[in-house]
């Protein structure tokens, strides 16, 4: 079985592509890497097709169409498109494209997506782009085509070449071919070694690439005030001391619904002023008051809450019933059962959420860091009743997106207030905004119950409630198929808290539980904690219960057995404690061993061993670093993470108040690949699920106490 | 409103300012040095760091009344194309994912092997606890650290 099928419609595809003639392509050109090469100036740049553009100088310019928030894209992509192309990439200049849903599809940074989604697209784009420059040797040198090589930048005939360079003005007449053969894997030269990331030296030297350093001639900025809790709306504003502050330049109320929900949050004020500071000084010495506008919530009424969804299972809160659970139940040898709880989390990217946006009555310029910058296009054409066409929206690198930046509230609010000034202006919101604004991962509930008799799982009843979370279970993964008696049920709570997905959205917490949840009953059953899973995934494997299996139990199997070698499960030193956890998502397999040693009377995490199967693995040491944050992230937000709110007001606003992993506490991750020749899968997200499980399994091996509930730091971890 | 001179990667640099406006703040946008970025406002973040007289500092903690004649080192004035050992050693490890805050690791780590050019990995680990990475580059910021002392 395989899970992976390309959306990409090859014939359109080459339709668009065979659309680009010669000329000089207008590109995106801020924050754009300088190309750092002896070669002479590029006079003339030639369009092969949307991805990339050939100079006479050799010089290839390379579009990525995706957001980059940190996961590498906007190396990794272009990486595939030269891969195909044959180029050298020492040649390759990379762009950061716009917004341009004509030429590229799914320009979104989101659910580990923009690899696997993109792979055939990006190779295609290379593929064709290099069969044209073997057609244009072929015709100018007489020649048949399929007698020609091409290597880093050139085609070659024998002892003679032609670069792309030269080649690329003659291209442009040449008709683009109905089919062109790609790669075999094992043939990759690009793909597969580690290549820099493109904006490094921008990076280290600090020169502008993020939303917050974008800026435009007579540009003001902006600070808003929004209501400070959940179900309350603006009552009275008084902005003479804020009118007062050096720099502002304007107070302005302001609207920007784009749903009912909206509504019930009433109007936001905006500070106008000449400098960022000015803005956030006006911002705090504005005199507002607050009235009601719904019910208040506060955390001990949202637990309440799922705890009394976890009791309940009808027909519409089933999401999958294989064979009679109530029945393998009552006839066990034992029934085991827990429940596990994770509280509201904000993202907390490093760069506050900004935006730029500049209306006039011609057109809407919109330029910062988005995730799903398609939405904010037709939001804000909504919102503000203009046509699309007359819309351009540019993308920055952004500071970090975690699921944030999928919501466009911040660029809806820029085009509103641009709108009403008429002014180009910079949105900025300060941490206590972006902490307190909204959009958090929801908080859920977990309870778990199963049936085991003669050392089998014969019976597992699942049933997940979550605040505003919509479906909260991966109902066909692990371990459906493997257990005869199954049964999920999923419930959703309203509220009038923001909230969406947030790194690894549902599974996130449902891994935690799960694999907190299979741990314990292993010990209860008298098996090895993997050897439980093994036996699972083994039934799963070769002769499934019930339909459909959403993922791969060899796969897992593989991961499983990598990470219990590569991490000594089983041969814990004295002195160290580990925890094992297993884990499918973003299409890809990750299972991680935990190794915990006791500092002052606490468990500290001293290593992660990772094993990951995500197909190809295109650029090896940036997939490490993001397998090692996504390692940490877990284990930071598992023991950390606390967000609560009262009456409405969210409890933290700031760092001093929210806390996040840091240095002394991040462990060393070893990463592992599955060698693979498979197509690429997610790795932004993957890693993080197992390893809160496996931190937990760790702790409840070093001092015999499970962990129910996030945060741990606040649970009693005392070593016994 | 004052004027306030200041020197600002060995240059001398004239800004109007209020007296409680942030380095942070006057760095951004009333000098265009755009490398020291904002992560939280109150210095608990350290994406904000720059040097004052070769110390680390948090620039959205002190005011530009405070720096009188201190010597300020920013990103940008870190090294002149880039090969302090510092951003030698983070283009070496490939550091970064989002990257917004590595300016600030970098002046930290900076500061740090000044102080101590010779850090053990517990003291490399204590000196990088106060700058938060939120993609969770930890095991790449402290291996970079540790490559810059042994250069």
């Amino acid at each position: 079985m395989t899970l992976i099928k390309t959306k990409v419609d090859r014939r359109s595809f080459l339709k668009t592509s065979a659309l680009a003639g010669g000329g000089l392509m207008i590109g995106f050109a801020w924050g754009c890497s300088p190309a750092e090469t002896v070669r002479p100036p590029a006079s003339e740049w030639f369009d092969i097709n949307a991805f990339l553009t050939i100079a006479d100088n050799g010089e290839i310019t390379i579009m990525s169409p995706n957001p980059e928030i940190g996961q590498n894209v906007k190396t990794s992509m272009p990486m595939i498109v030269a891969e195909e192309l044959d180029a050298s990439w020492e040649d390759v200049i990379v762009k950061q494209a716009p917004l341009d849903t004509k030429n590229y599809q799914r320009q979104v940074a989101g659910g580990s997506q923009s690899i696997r989604q993109g792979w055939q697209s990006l190779r295609m784009a290379g593929a064709t782009a290099r069969h044209l420059m073997v057609l244009t040797a072929a015709k100018e040198w007489g020649v048949d085509a399929a007698s020609l090589k091409t290597e880093n930048g050139y085609v070659v005939n024998g002892s003679e070449k032609r670069s792309y360079g030269e080649l690329a003005s003659k291209a442009a007449g040449i008709e683009v071919p109905a089919e062109v053969p790609l790669k075999d894997p094992k043939d990759f030269k690009i793909i597969g070694k580690s290549k820099k990331n493109v904006d490094l030296d921008e990076i280290v030297t600090g020169k502008p690439l993020f939303g917050i350093d974008y800026q435009k001639e007579g540009m003001v900025y902006a600070a808003v005030l929004r209501p400070q809790a959940f179900g309350t709306r603006l009552k009275t504003l008084d902005d003479t001391e804020a009118r007062k502050v050096n720099g502002v330049i304007d107070v302005v109320r302001f609207t920007d619904h784009t749903s009912d929900a909206d509504k019930a949050r009433g109007e936001k004020v905006a500070v106008i002023a000449t400098n960022t500071w000015a803005a956030i000084k006006g911002q705090r010495a504005l005199k507002v008051t607050w009235e009601d506008s719904q019910h208040r919530e506060s955390t001990p009424e949202h637990i309440a809450k799922l705890d009394a969804a976890l009791k309940k299972a009808d027909g519409k809160s089933e999401r999958r019933n294989d064979g009679n659970i109530n029945k393998a139940f009552a006839e066990a040898d034992g029934v085991f059962e827990k429940s596990y709880e994770a509280p509201f989390l904000p993202h907390n990217t490093l760069e506050p959420m900004n935006f730029f946006a500049d209306v006039t009555d011609e057109k809407v310029e919109l330029m910062g860091p988005i995730q799903t910058p398609q939405w904010s296009l037709g939001t804000i054409a909504q919102l503000l009743g203009r046509d699309e066409s007359e819309i351009s929206i540019g993308m920055t690198r952004m500071g970090g997106g975690f699921g944030r930046r999928l919501y466009g509230d911040f660029v809806v609010e820029a085009a509103a207030i641009s709108n009403k000034i008429r002014k180009p202006v910079k949105l900025q919101y300060t941490r206590e905004d972006d902490m307190t604004a909204g959009i958090y991962r929801p908080s859920s509930k977990y309870r778990f119950k199963a049936a085991y008799k003669n050392g089998k799982v014969t019976g597992y009843h699942l049933t997940g409630a979550g605040i505003r979370m919509g479906g909260t279970t991966r109902e066909h993964w692990f371990p459906a198929g493997g257990i005869e008696n199954y049964r999920v049920d999923s419930h959703n709570i309203d509220s009038n808290i923001t909230t969406g997905a947030w790194r690894a959205p549902v599974t996130n917490f449902l891994a935690v539980a799960e694999q907190s949840f299979f741990d314990e009953l292993a010990e209860e059953m008298g098996i090895d904690a993997i050897q439980l899973r093994l036996d699972i995934l083994e039934q799963a494997k070769s002769n499934p219960f019930g339909e459909p299996l959403d993922y791969e139990p060899e796969k897992m199997i593989g991961v499983i057995k990598l990470a219990a070698d590569k991490g000594n499960w089983g041969k814990a030193p004295n002195g160290v404690s580990k925890g094992f956890s297993s884990y499918y998502s973003h299409n890809t397999y990750v299972a991680e061993v935990v190794d915990v040693v006791t500092e002052n009377g606490q468990p500290r995490v001293s290593n992660i061993t990772v094993a990951v199967d995500c197909g190809i693995v295109v650029n090896p040491d940036a997939a490490i670093n993001q397998v090692q944050g996504g390692a940490v992230d877990g284990i930071g937000h598992a023991m950390y993470g606390d967000f609560g709110f009262e009456n409405g007001t969210p409890q933290a606003n700031n760092f001093d108040k929210f806390r996040l992993i840091r240095s002394k506490e991040a462990p060393s991750v070893d990463v592992h690949f599955v060698e693979s020749l498979n197509s690429p899968t997610g790795l932004g997200e993957p890693s993080l699920p197992p390893a809160g499980g496996a931190l937990a399994n760790a702790i409840a091996a070093a001092t015999g106490r499970r962990i129910y509930k996030i945060p741990f730091a606040k649970q009693d971890l005392a070593m016994g | 409103m004052a004027n306030y001179t200041l020197t600002i990667n060995g240059k001398q640099k004239t800004v109007e300012a209020d007296p409680d406006t942030p380095m942070l703040w006057v760095l951004r946008d009333a000098l265009d040095l755009k490398g020291t970025k904002y992560g939280c406002g109150i210095g608990q973040c350290g994406a904000c760091t720059i040097h004052m007289n070769d110390n680390a500092v948090r620039s959205c903690q002190i005011p530009v009344s405070a720096i009188g004649e201190s010597a300020i080192t920013t990103i940008e004035g870190l090294s002149e194309k880039g090969d302090h050992p510092v951003q030698v050693a983070w283009k070496k490890h490939d550091v970064p994912q989002c990257g917004y805050c590595q300016a600030g690791q970098i002046m930290n780590a900076a500061a740090l092997l000044k102080r101590n050019p010779n850090p053990s990995t517990d003291e490399i680990a204590d000196a990088t606890h106060g700058n938060i990475c939120r993609c969770g580059t930890y095991n790449k910021i402290k291996a970079a650290v540790a490559d810059a002392a042994a250069q």
